[in-house]
C-alpha cells in the first residue's frame, strides 16, 4: 500500500482493470510483493490467526442469526434448536461460542506481543490504537452476544456489565434506563444487544482495514526492533509468510477443533444452560473468561465508582501507552531489566484472571488466616487482586515511564541481517535463504 | 463566456474579494447542517429509551395474606425483583436497635416503612451495587446477602457492609386494605 509498486499486469484485461480500479495491483503489493521483515518469528503469525478468527465469527455468526429468535420468551428455546434440531447446528454454535474464546486467546497473545517488542512506539502509534480499538469493540461484542442465550449467566452478567454505568454521579441511572429500554434487563434489552451484535463484527472488520493500511505505512516491526535499513532486511510477503502463516493457523486450528470436538463447554459455564430468571442471581456469577482480569479490577476496589473507574481505565491506558513508555528500544531483548518488569505484568496479567474467577474472601492459601487489613484477610482473593492491579497500573504509570530513562540497554545490532551474517559459529549456508528460521 | 475579461482572474476566492458574504453563507450553511444532524440524532437516541407501553406497566397489586411471619414473597415488577417481608417481632427491634448504627446510608427504620406496619417490608430486590438478587436472610445482619460481590443489609434493607453504597430502594406503594398492596 506504500511505497513503490511493482505490480505489472500481464494481460490485456488485468491492463484494463488497472487503469480504472487497480484492485490487484492493491492485493499484490500488500500480500504478495509486500516487503516483510526477514526475522519475524512464531509471535508475528498471530495477525493473520487473528484475520482467521474474525471470519469464522462472521460467518458462523451470520448462520446462528438464521435460527435464533431474539425475544426473551423464545431466545434460550431457539439456541436449544439450533443444538438439537437444526442441521449441524451443534457445530455452528460451537464453533461460534469456542471461536470466541479462540479469538480472545489469539488477541492477548498478539497484544502481549506488540508490548514485548515496542511494536506500539513511534511511529507506529496509530497502528496500536487501532488495535486498542479494534480489542474494544471485540469486548463489547463479546459481552452481547454472550447475553443473546438468555440463560442465567447471560441476563445476570447483563444486569451486573449495565449497572456499572450506573455508578455515574447525576447521569448513571439514566444510562443505563436508556441502555435496557426499560426499568430492568428485559425484551427491549435483549432486541438491541442483537442488533448491535450483528453490527460490530462489520465494524470490527472496517478497523481491522484501518489496522492493516496503518501497518503497511510504516511496515512491520520485527523481533529486534530495529528498522529495516536495506532489501537484504526483507523478504517478500509471499511465500515466505504465506506459508509461515499458513503454517501457524492450522497450529491454531488444532487447538480450535480440540476444545470444539473434545470440551466444547470447557471454556463455558454451567449455569448458561439453565434459562434466565430475574427473581435469582446464580450464587457465583463470573463473567467469560476473558474478562476475568477486568472484573478481578472491579472487585478489587471497594467502592462502586472507583472499582468501575479503575476498570475501564486498565483498558484506557492502553491507548496512551506510546506516549507512557520513555525508552527509545524497541525491542525488550535489548531491555534486561525491562524484560523482567514485562515478565511480572504478564504474571499479574493471569493472576488477576485467576482472581477474577474465585470469590473475594476466599483464601489464596487454603486454611491460613493472616489478619485482616482494612476490610478484608490479607491472605484473600481480593488483596491479592489488589496487589496485582496496583502492578497493572505500576508498570504503564511508573515503570515503563521511569526505566525507559534509567536504564541501560545491551548493544542493538546495526540492522536486521548484521547478527545473521556476522555470527561468529559458522552459520550454515542455507541460513540467509532460509530468513523465516531465525526467530 | 463572450463577456469574459481576458486577464482577469476569475477564481473568487482571489485575494481582494470581499470575504464577509461569502464567509457568512459557509458559516450559515454550516451551522443548518450541525443543526440539523443534531435534531435527528435526538429520534435515534431517544428510541433506546422506555417505549410507551414500557412505561404503562407501571403497578402491581398484591394479597399479602400469602405471606407468612418471617418469609418473603419475590414478585416481579417493572422487570426487577420486589421483596415483600414480613418482618419478626426481632428483626424490627434489631432494625431499631441499629438506627444509631454507623450507616453507610443513614436512615431510620420508622423511614422505610409505612406508619405502623412495621412488620411489611417491602424493597426492590436488586443490589444497589451491580443490581444482583441479594439472598434471603443472608449475611452477618440476618436481612439480605448480595451474592455476586459480598454486600451484607441488615432486616430493615439498609446497606451494612460490602461495595454497595446505597440502602435496597423502597418502591412507593400503598396498602389500599389490610391485606392487599398496590405497587407503583
Amino acid at each position: 500500500m506504500s511505497g513503490h509498486s511493482t505490480y505489472e499486469p500481464k494481460t490485456g484485461v488485468e491492463r484494463w482493470l488497472d487503469t480504472r480500479l487497480p484492485i490487484i495491483r492493491l492485493g499484490w503489493d500488500s500480500i504478495v510483493d509486500y516487503p516483510t521483515p526477514k526475522n519475524l518469528n512464531y509471535w508475528w503469525t498471530f495477525g493473520g490467526i487473528l484475520a482467521v478468527c474474525l471470519m469464522i465469527q462472521i460467518v458462523t455468526g451470520v448462520v446462528l442469526a438464521m435460527h435464533y429468535v431474539p425475544h426473551i420468551d423464545h431466545a434460550f428455546a431457539s439456541v436449544e434448536r439450533i443444538m438439537r434440531d437444526v442441521n449441524y447446528g451443534w457445530l455452528v454454535r460451537y464453533m461460534h461460542a469456542n471461536g470466541a474464546s479462540m479469538f480472545f486467546i489469539a488477541v492477548y497473545i498478539h497484544m502481549f506481543r506488540g508490548l514485548y517488542y515496542g511494536s506500539y512506539k513511534a511511529p507506529r502509534e496509530v497502528l496500536w490504537i487501532l488495535g486498542c480499538i479494534i480489542y474494544l469493540l471485540m469486548m463489547a461484542t463479546a459481552f452481547m452476544g454472550y447475553v443473546l442465550p438468555w440463560g442465567q449467566m447471560s441476563f445476570h452478567g447483563a444486569v451486573v456489565i449495565t449497572n456499572l454505568f450506573g455508578a455515574l454521579p447525576i447521569v448513571g441511572e439514566a444510562i443505563t434506563t436508556w441502555l435496557w429500554g426499560g426499568f430492568a434487563v428485559d425484551n427491549a434489552t435483549l432486541n438491541r444487544f442483537f442488533s448491535l451484535h450483528f453490527l460490530l463484527p462489520f465494524m470490527i472488520a472496517g478497523v481491522v482495514g484501518l489496522h492493516i493500511w496503518a501497518l503497511h505505512v510504516p511496515g512491520n516491526n520485527n523481533p529486534t526492533g530495529v528498522n529495516v535499513k536495506s532489501k537484504a532486511d526483507t523478504v517478500p510477503f509471499h511465500p515466505y509468510y504465506t506459508v509461515k502463516d499458513g503454517f501457524a493457523i492450522v497450529l491454531f486450528l488444532i487447538l480450535f477443533a480440540t476444545f470444539l470436538f473434545y470440551n466444547p463447554n470447557a471454556l463455558g459455564h454451567a449455569d448458561n444452560y439453565i434459562p434466565a430468571n430475574p427473581l435469582v442471581t446464580p450464587t457465583h456469577i463470573v463473567p467469560e473468561w476473558y474478562f476475568l482480569p477486568f472484573y478481578a479490577i472491579l472487585r478489587a476496589v471497594p467502592d462502586k465508582l472507583g472499582g468501575v473507574i479503575l476498570m475501564f481505565g486498565a483498558i484506557a491506558v492502553l491507548f496512551v501507552l506510546p506516549w507512557l513508555d520513555t525508552s527509545k528500544v524497541r525491542s525488550m531483548r535489548y531491555r534486561p531489566t525491562g524484560k523482567l518488569y514485562f515478565l511480572i505484568f504478564v504474571l499479574a496479567c493471569l493472576v488477576l484472571g485467576y482472581c477474577g474467577g474465585q470469590l473475594p474472601d476466599d483464601h489464596v492459601i487454603p486454611g491460613l488466616s493472616t489478619f485482616t487489613l482494612i476490610d478484608a484477610d490479607l491472605n484473600s482473593f481480593v488483596w491479592l487482586s489488589r496487589l496485582a492491579t496496583l502492578y497493572y497500573f505500576g508498570y504503564f504509570l511508573v515503570v515503563l515511564p521511569i526505566l525507559g530513562l534509567t536504564e541501560t540497554p545491551t548493544a542493538q545490532p546495526e540492522s536486521i541481517s548484521t547478527p545473521v551474517l556476522s555470527h561468529p559459529a559458522g552459520m550454515p549456508a542455507g541460513a540467509v535463504a532460509a530468513p523465516e528460521k531465525k526467530g | 463566456m463572450a463577456d469574459t475579461v481576458v486577464g482577469e482572474n476569475p477564481d473568487p476566492h482571489a485575494a481582494g474579494e470581499d470575504p464577509n458574504r461569502r464567509d457568512f453563507i459557509h458559516i450559515a450553511a454550516g451551522a443548518a447542517a450541525v443543526g440539523a444532524v443534531g435534531a435527528l440524532a435526538w429520534p435515534f437516541i431517544d428510541q433506546m429509551n422506555p417505549s410507551a407501553d414500557t412505561l404503562a406497566l407501571a403497578s402491581v397489586e398484591f394479597d399479602l395474606s400469602k405471606v407468612a411471619l418471617g418469609q418473603q414473597v419475590t414478585i416481579k415488577w417493572r422487570g426487577k425483583p420486589l421483596f415483600i417481608r414480613k418482618r419478626t417481632e426481632a428483626e424490627i427491634a434489631a432494625a431499631i436497635a441499629d438506627d444509631g448504627a454507623n450507616l453507610p446510608d443513614p436512615q431510620t427504620d420508622a423511614e422505610r416503612h409505612k406508619p405502623g406496619k412495621a412488620e411489611w417490608m417491602i424493597l426492590i430486590g436488586a443490589c444497589t451495587h451491580l443490581g444482583c438478587v441479594p439472598t434471603f436472610a443472608g449475611g452477618d445482619y440476618g436481612g439480605w446477602f448480595c451474592p455476586c460481590h459480598g454486600s451484607h443489609y441488615d432486616t430493615s434493607g439498609r446497606i451494612r457492609r460490602g461495595p454497595a453504597p446505597l440502602n435496597l430502594p423502597v418502591p412507593d406503594y400503598e396498602f389500599l386494605s389490610d391485606t392487599t398492596v398496590k405497587v407503583g
